[in-house]
């Protein structure tokens, strides 16, 4: 088909001939005649990158998370003993419960506030905009500025949201040295930075709901409420179920918020899986244990995405 | 009619409640760049201290080699981001039109690794990082984001819009599958491209976990893991520290205000992937 291809075999011709042995040359050079040949040379870049620094090293973790190394002393093969540890280890079940209690907070409560502001975004109104911009701001802003910023707030002596509380005659507590608000604050900032993202997807889903659904209900006399609940919430289950799935996903992994912010405290009162996992690995270099952790918040992200399609299938009427 | 003015306030008066919580941290983060460390502490606070103190821009660069975090950024950003898009959009290409064997199950492959956590690939990244001896240099931050799933995923969805008639145009000319990419699915991909673009500009600009494992030098640093070292040596000198959260925003600020609707389409195509 093109001389490339020719040449190239040509210059294999023991490979050429071996193959032929093999009783692989008509595979081979049908696919070679096909678009095979420049498939492999344009994608040359991308192959070699993913197998160097995805494929290879998703094995490679896998194991590790068999196995007992400190990038000193020799690998040593321990079979299942990580995983074994990992149940057994106290502080390992206090950052599992903490990102549960992270992302079974944030999340729903992300989604309900994004949900609202899209639906009032999504009304016919001026400054639209303005509006976009303003809440997209955190979403483009990075982790460590926000930090910054959020740890002024949460000051308990100048920072603005005691100083608010006050003028409600509401006491503000220590926030980020507290073992039962430190969380709370972790959370709201990690809401507040996220939410104009979700807000974003839903207003797009918003959008694909066709206007002749809501006509309809108007016409039998639905309030704007029976509209909201029985037109939007279940066309919009497609972009919910999305959301939902990116929103845990996105929160199994949070690091950053909480690395900025307490480092983990107070008392590990706001350590989760990957801060952990980082300090074992990265710290004190125990990287087979940091490796099965790995692999336990791969199945944890793996669950959620298997319920939400098992639960997306079991209604898909919509 | 007056039924849907009163909804329509509402939805203004939330919106509103909304975009003041989102902007106000931002506009505190400015006013206290320009204040004087006293005034930081005065209460009631005020917006605006006795005088406006551009002086702390300045302190920022006597003690931290910020431009150097700042040029750092840029340079990483600009390769990273130059790189995915041409083996984004090549591969791209040709998972979405040229045909072989195996083209299916690769892709599939592919979308798979978008499932899993960052963090599993990290452990082996670093260890195969230290054994080539490049921690704590740039590579160790660039090699590992050349290419991408997602951005092979972005693009592939774009080139299947492209009619087929113009393939078989090109073909019948004795285009090459290079010469049909770069003649013709390139150009007519710009906005895709700069969409993708974008978004891989805001997530290189703002990474701070992979900074955070490979770099340990000052000099090699990157703005986060800049103003977070910044942070823990100056925690009480919110002024300063305030003017480096403003330098470290600004740039993305500026550009998301020229590329918004690439923004936009950049989380809204993410979102469609879903359904």
């Amino acid at each position: 088909m093109n001389t490339e291809n020719h040449s190239g075999l040509a210059g294999n011709e023991a490979i050429y001939a071996a193959a032929k042995q093999a009783g692989l040359t008509s595979t081979l050079r049908k696919w070679f005649q096909k678009d095979g040949a420049w498939a492999l040379l344009l994608l040359l870049p991308n192959i070699l990158g993913f197998l160097a620094f995805t494929l290879i090293p998703v094995l490679g973790s896998f194991m590790l998370s068999f196995t007992s190394w400190d990038m000193l002393s020799p690998v040593k093969w321990v079979g299942v003993d990580n995983y074994a540890n990992l149940v057994k280890d106290e502080t390992f079940i206090k950052v599992f419960w903490n990102t549960i209690y992270f992302a079974g907070v944030s999340v729903p409560l992300g989604m309900v506030i994004s949900l609202l502001l899209a639906v009032a975004l999504d009304r016919d109104i001026r400054f639209k905009k303005f509006y976009r911009a303003a809440y997209f701001l955190p979403v483009v802003s990075s982790m460590v500025a926000v930090a910054v910023v959020w740890q002024f707030i949460y000051n308990p002596e100048y920072g603005l949201l005691n100083y608010f509380l006050g003028m409600l005659g509401i006491a503000g507590p220590n926030w980020l040295t507290s073992t039962s608000w430190a969380m709370p604050a972790v959370i709201l900032t990690s809401i507040w930075k996220n939410v104009g993202f979700n807000m974003l997807i839903f207003l797009a889903g918003l959008q694909g709901i066709s206007e002749s659904y809501y006509e309809a209900a108007e016409l039998d006399g639905a309030r704007w409420h029976h509209k909201f609940w029985y037109v939007t919430v279940p066309l919009l289950s497609p972009t919910t179920f999305f959301v939902t799935v990116m929103s845990f996903i996105g929160s199994f992994q949070v690091f950053d918020t909480v690395f900025l912010m307490t480092q983990g405290g107070p008392a590990r009162s706001t350590s989760v899986i990957v801060h952990y996992l980082y300090e074992n690995a990265f710290k004190y270099f125990n990287m087979g244990y940091a490796s099965a952790m790995a692999y336990v918040l791969f199945f944890m992200m793996f669950i959620v995405t298997v319920i939400q399609f098992w639960y997306q299938k079991k209604r898909s009427a919509y | 009619m007056k039924k849907q003015t009163v909804l329509n306030i509402t939805a203004h008066l939330v919106l509103l409640a909304g975009a003041v919580t989102m902007i106000l941290p931002f506009l505190w983060t400015v006013s206290t760049s320009l204040k004087q460390l006293s005034e930081v502490f005065v209460f009631p606070p005020k917006l605006f201290g006795q005088e406006i103190r551009w002086v702390n821009y300045l302190h920022i660069s006597d003690r931290f080699p910020f431009s150097i975090y700042f040029l750092n950024s840029l340079k990483i950003t600009i390769i990273i981001v130059i790189a995915q898009l041409i083996t984004s959009s090549l591969a791209g290409f040709v998972f979405s039109r040229l045909r072989f064997r195996g083209r299916d199950p690769l892709f599939g492959l592919y979308l798979a690794t978008m499932m899993v956590p960052a963090q599993v690939m990290m452990i082996p990244n670093f260890i195969v990082m230290r054994h080539y001896n490049l921690v704590d240099t740039h590579w160790s931050l660039i090699l590992p984001a050349l290419v991408s799933a997602f951005g092979t995923f972005l693009l592939r969805q774009f080139f299947l819009t492209v009619p087929s008639a113009l393939e078989d145009a090109a073909k019948m000319d004795g285009c090459t599958p290079f010469g049909m990419y770069w003649r013709i699915f390139v150009p007519l991909s710009k906005p895709a491209m700069a969409t993708l673009g974008v978004f891989v500009f805001m997530g290189s600009w703002n990474d701070f976990l992979a900074p955070l494992v490979y770099i340990n030098t000052q000099n090699k640093m990157t703005l986060p893991l800049g103003l977070a070292s910044m942070q823990g040596m100056y925690s009480t000198d919110w002024p300063v520290l305030m003017a480096g959260t403003v330098i470290t925003i600004i740039p993305l600020i500026i550009i998301f205000l020229l590329a918004q609707d690439f923004f936009i389409k950049g989380v809204t195509l993410s979102g469609l992937k879903g359904e």
